[in-house]
């Protein structure tokens, strides 16, 4: 429902986080149909690597991005908090 | 299992409250060959089908949950500022006395939801079809509503979503061809 009004970095480190996600949604498809490119899937390892720096950077500043434990949580519980992606 | 992930797979931008839009898009919401049908349907579809494509399925039908999730904040985002008069204006009066500005699952002419819009033959071929013709489909449609709409920032989220049916399928029709190798294989033993 609410509004948060949010830094231009948010916006900026979650877009270089979609981006870097996205190519490995776009390779973890290919390589379902091609699992013996060996090129591709050192490109799915080298990005799956940057992802999680990236993500950990972002969540550093703006909270976690996973539930169920897969992101730390400072106190307190931070999970709860907006914004929601539908809410930026 | 599935985890969510506290963000959209794309960017969702709108440039103003627009409720017509957002009727039109409803339409891959809960429509037919919308994106909450194209989840259910391959993730139902994957139990039965050969080990070689199951990988396929479930991840196709993981990212359009992520794809649902973009179509919600489209429709969200153009009308949580609606008045009830604008709504009504739009066509949405209906939709308004039943469900205020809440999201339903109902295609662009506001019949709900059903398990009647997808199909699990058990027969790969029949259902990898399906799955094909499904996409070529949503596709078409985000290409009506692209059409129809003047707001750049919904249309670049919307050519996204596009050319990711695209893709899919694309993967769909590969995994055809790995199905209709391994058939062939065992002929020859």
């Amino acid at each position: 429902m609410t509004e948060t009004h949010l830094p231009k970095a948010y916006y900026d480190m979650l877009e270089e986080l979609q981006t870097v996600d996205f190519v490995l949604v776009e390779l973890n498809l290919y390589l379902d149909t091609h699992p013996d490119d060996l090129e591709a899937l050192k490109q799915f390892n080298t990005f799956s690597k940057k992802s999680r720096e990236l993500r950990d950077r972002f969540e550093e500043q703006f909270g976690p991005l996973d539930q169920f434990g897969h992101s730390y949580s400072s106190y307190p519980w931070k999970w709860n908090d907006t914004p929601w992606p539908w809410q930026v | 299992m599935w985890y969510y992930e506290k963000k959209l797979q794309y960017p969702v931008k709108v440039s103003t409250c627009n409720p017509k839009l957002a009727k039109f898009l409803i339409e891959q919401y809960g429509g037919a060959d919308g994106e909450l049908a194209a989840a259910l349907r391959y993730l139902n579809q994957r139990y039965t089908i050969p080990d070689k494509v199951i990988g396929l399925l479930n991840d196709i039908g993981t990212e359009e949950f992520a794809h649902l999730e973009m179509i919600a904040t489209m429709v969200y985002k153009l009308t949580k500022d609606a008045t009830p008069e604008q709504l009504k204006e739009a066509g949405l009066g209906a939709h308004y006395a039943n469900h205020d500005k809440a999201l339903y699952y109902e295609n662009a002419a506001g019949a709900p939801w059903t398990a009647t819009y997808i199909q699990a033959k058990g027969d790969p071929i029949a259902d990898l079809y399906e799955d094909i013709a499904a996409e070529e489909k949503a596709r078409a449609t985000y290409q009506w509503i692209i059409n129809m709409s003047d707001d750049p920032f919904i249309n670049d989220s919307l050519t996204f979503l596009r050319e990711r049916e695209i893709i899919h399928s694309q993967r769909f029709r590969e995994a055809v061809e790995i199905l209709k190798e391994e058939q062939g294989k065992k002929r020859i033993f």
